[in-house]
């Protein structure tokens, strides 16, 4: 499956802050046909660094997307079966609007001029997105750390526009600890003099500090197992008789191979404003508590979470899935077996297969089922 | 309808459930029953159940079922939530039955309760010749691996239900897929129960 990155062109997007972005553009990719009915779509959420390349080949780079073992056919996103669409976050820099596109006022890029942008607003964008394509109910929003929380948000800002989400190995909202990480990373990139107070796009960009900031980001997506599993403390060469601080344990080797690969296609300023997006997010905002931010929404949830996954562990998946079951909401919920942490949901995807598959199944097959009965 | 397969309560389960009624498994295993009831009833399903292989299996089947220590899920719960709450072969493996009824009766209308009798004739018969903890069909296990901690005997559950004040709605009682009206106690291997 060959693939092209669509740009959809928008007049402009209002912030939750009240700020404005004027014109706004989203980088999308679909797979899969739109049935008669239009309902049959789904939307794919990216984590992070992810982009809208999430599935196939993509004809400009030849790489496959960062989903392609999930979605396809015969999938866990079945394109036999579903129009499956993914688009790059607002704030991001594969496409859609960011930090690092052209400011039209200035003629120069926006760097740290752009507003601080929300999950709440990306996801807003989403819809714009969605509407433009003439989709008025998905079945399902599903995505996993970041994507989680997007979906979560989907749920809870367009609970008549989503018929069910799939959250994966996400919270409601972040804990200390992922928010301390997240700041080291953007320390890192500020503490390179190639930052520049986020000016830099004229020139060198900050290239070591974002790497570094990857680097950290990479030892929490794995696990303690997962390192002695893939590393051990297994050396390139023969050990040197001085201090080495060339890349001397493979572990160091890969993170630094990561941390440079990394930098060719992420902009440093995209990766401060979506960390900030992500660390002040909380599904509750505006209510008074979790509970009551669920209010009013009848939206079917399939929340997955991992035993090895320290990042975002089960506890707060399982906060979701007990404040749901408070409720009575619909909700399935299944913590998986897996020594990957959590990365686990990109590359450990045989069992996360089976639940989506049966979840996205039995979701279509209510909504026909209730189609019918109405008819 | 389609025959329910599995384990020969599960049929008198289908028979007593209600169509579109709201119906939550506890221990719903790999969500056999409530895939059934959603089929051929369909009832509002909601399954719990520890293991997550079987969990994971009754998501699979497209069954709403969660992960959880049942104590603690229906807890959760709010009250009247369902119509009908199911514990079929687990109340002798929970650690305080009589709290597991009162809750299964907040969360729900009413409750369905199946247990293998532990007054069969097997049953007396393999303690009072071997003098060993009884192995029968019903009750396969060593003593040292058996989940099942409280033995009842169908008059056990009713003397329960007469100290409790529970309403006993519908009861019967089998061996195999045979329906045993006389001498159900000693003659009956699995009980089910439909109480409010």
């Amino acid at each position: 499956m060959i693939v092209s990155t669509e740009i959809a062109r928008f007049e402009g997007i209002t912030l939750e802050s009240g700020a404005h972005i004027d014109p706004v553009e989203v980088a999308y990719e679909t797979y899969g046909t739109l049935n008669a009915d239009r309902g049959n779509a789904v939307l794919v959420v990216h984590a992070f660094t992810g982009d809208a390349h999430a599935a196939g080949m993509s004809r400009e780079t030849g790489k496959p997307g960062w989903w392609d073992n999930s979605i396809g056919p015969g999938k866990a996103f079945d394109t036999d079966e579903y129009f499956v669409i993914c688009s790059n976050i607002l704030g991001g820099c594969q496409g859609t609007t960011g930090p690092a596109s052209i400011n039209p006022a200035t003629g120069k890029a926006w760097g740290m001029s752009f507003p601080a942008v929300t999950v709440r607003d990306m996801v807003r964008l989403q819809k714009m997105l969605v509407d433009s394509l003439d989709i008025r109910q998905l079945l399902a929003v599903a995505g996993g750390s970041m994507g989680g929380m997007q979906a979560l948000e989907w749920a809870v800002s367009f609970a008549e526009n989503v018929r069910s989400v799939i959250v994966i190995a996400s919270t409601a909202r972040h804990s200390p600890q992922q928010i301390a990480f997240n700041e080291v990373g953007r320390q890192s990139i500020m503490a390179d003099p190639d930052w520049n107070g986020g000016d830099y796009y004229e020139g060198a960009a900050p290239a070591r500090g974002l790497s570094v900031a990857r680097m950290v980001g990479h030892i929490t997506y794995m696990s303690d197992e997962s390192m002695r599993e893939k590393f051990g403390r297994r050396r390139k060469d023969q050990p040197a008789t001085a201090i080495d601080v060339a890349p001397e344990f493979e572990v160091e080797s890969y993170l630094r191979y990561r941390g440079s690969q990394f930098v060719t296609r992420f902009d440093a300023n995209s990766y401060i404003y979506i960390t900030k997006a992500m660390d002040t997010y909380d599904v509750s905002n505006g209510t008074a508590s979790l509970a009551d931010a669920f209010e009013g929404v009848s939206t079917r949830f399939l929340v997955i979470s991992f035993t090895s996954d320290w990042l975002y562990p089960s506890y707060q998946s399982q906060e979701i899935v007990r404040t749901l079951r408070r409720r009575n909401h619909d909700v399935a919920y299944c913590e998986l077996p897996t020594n990957y942490g959590h990365d686990a949901f990109l590359v450990d995807v045989e069992e996360q297969t089976e639940l989506i598959r049966g979840f996205l199944r039995s979701t279509f097959r209510n909504l026909a089922g209730s189609a019918g009965a109405a008819a | 309808m389609t025959p329910l397969a599995g384990r020969s309560d599960f049929a008198v389960i289908g028979r007593i459930v209600t169509p579109k009624s709201r119906v939550l498994d506890l221990g719903c295993g790999e969500g056999e029953l409530l895939e059934w009831l959603i089929e051929q009833k369909q009832v509002t399903a909601r399954g719990v159940e520890i293991s997550p292989a079987r969990v994971r299996r009754a998501i699979a089947r497209g069954v709403s079922a969660f992960q959880g220590d049942l104590n603690e899920c229906l807890t959760d719960f709010p009250d009247n939530a369902f119509d009908y709450v199911v514990l079929s072969q687990t109340l002798q493996e929970t650690h305080q039955p009589v709290r597991v009824i009162e809750e299964m009766l907040r969360v729900g209308k009413r409750a369905i309760v199946s247990f293998p009798n532990f007054g069969h004739w097997s049953v007396r018969a393999s303690m009072l010749f071997t003098g060993r903890s009884p192995r029968t069909q019903a009750f396969p296990y060593e003593w040292y691996e058996t989940p099942n901690i409280h033995f009842l005997s169908i008059t056990d559950f009713e003397r329960l239900a007469e100290n409790k004040g529970l309403r006993i709605d519908h009861r019967e009682f089998l061996t195999g897929e045979r329906r045993i009206t006389w001498l159900p106690n000693l003659r009956a291997e699995v009980a089910v129960f439909l109480f409010g």
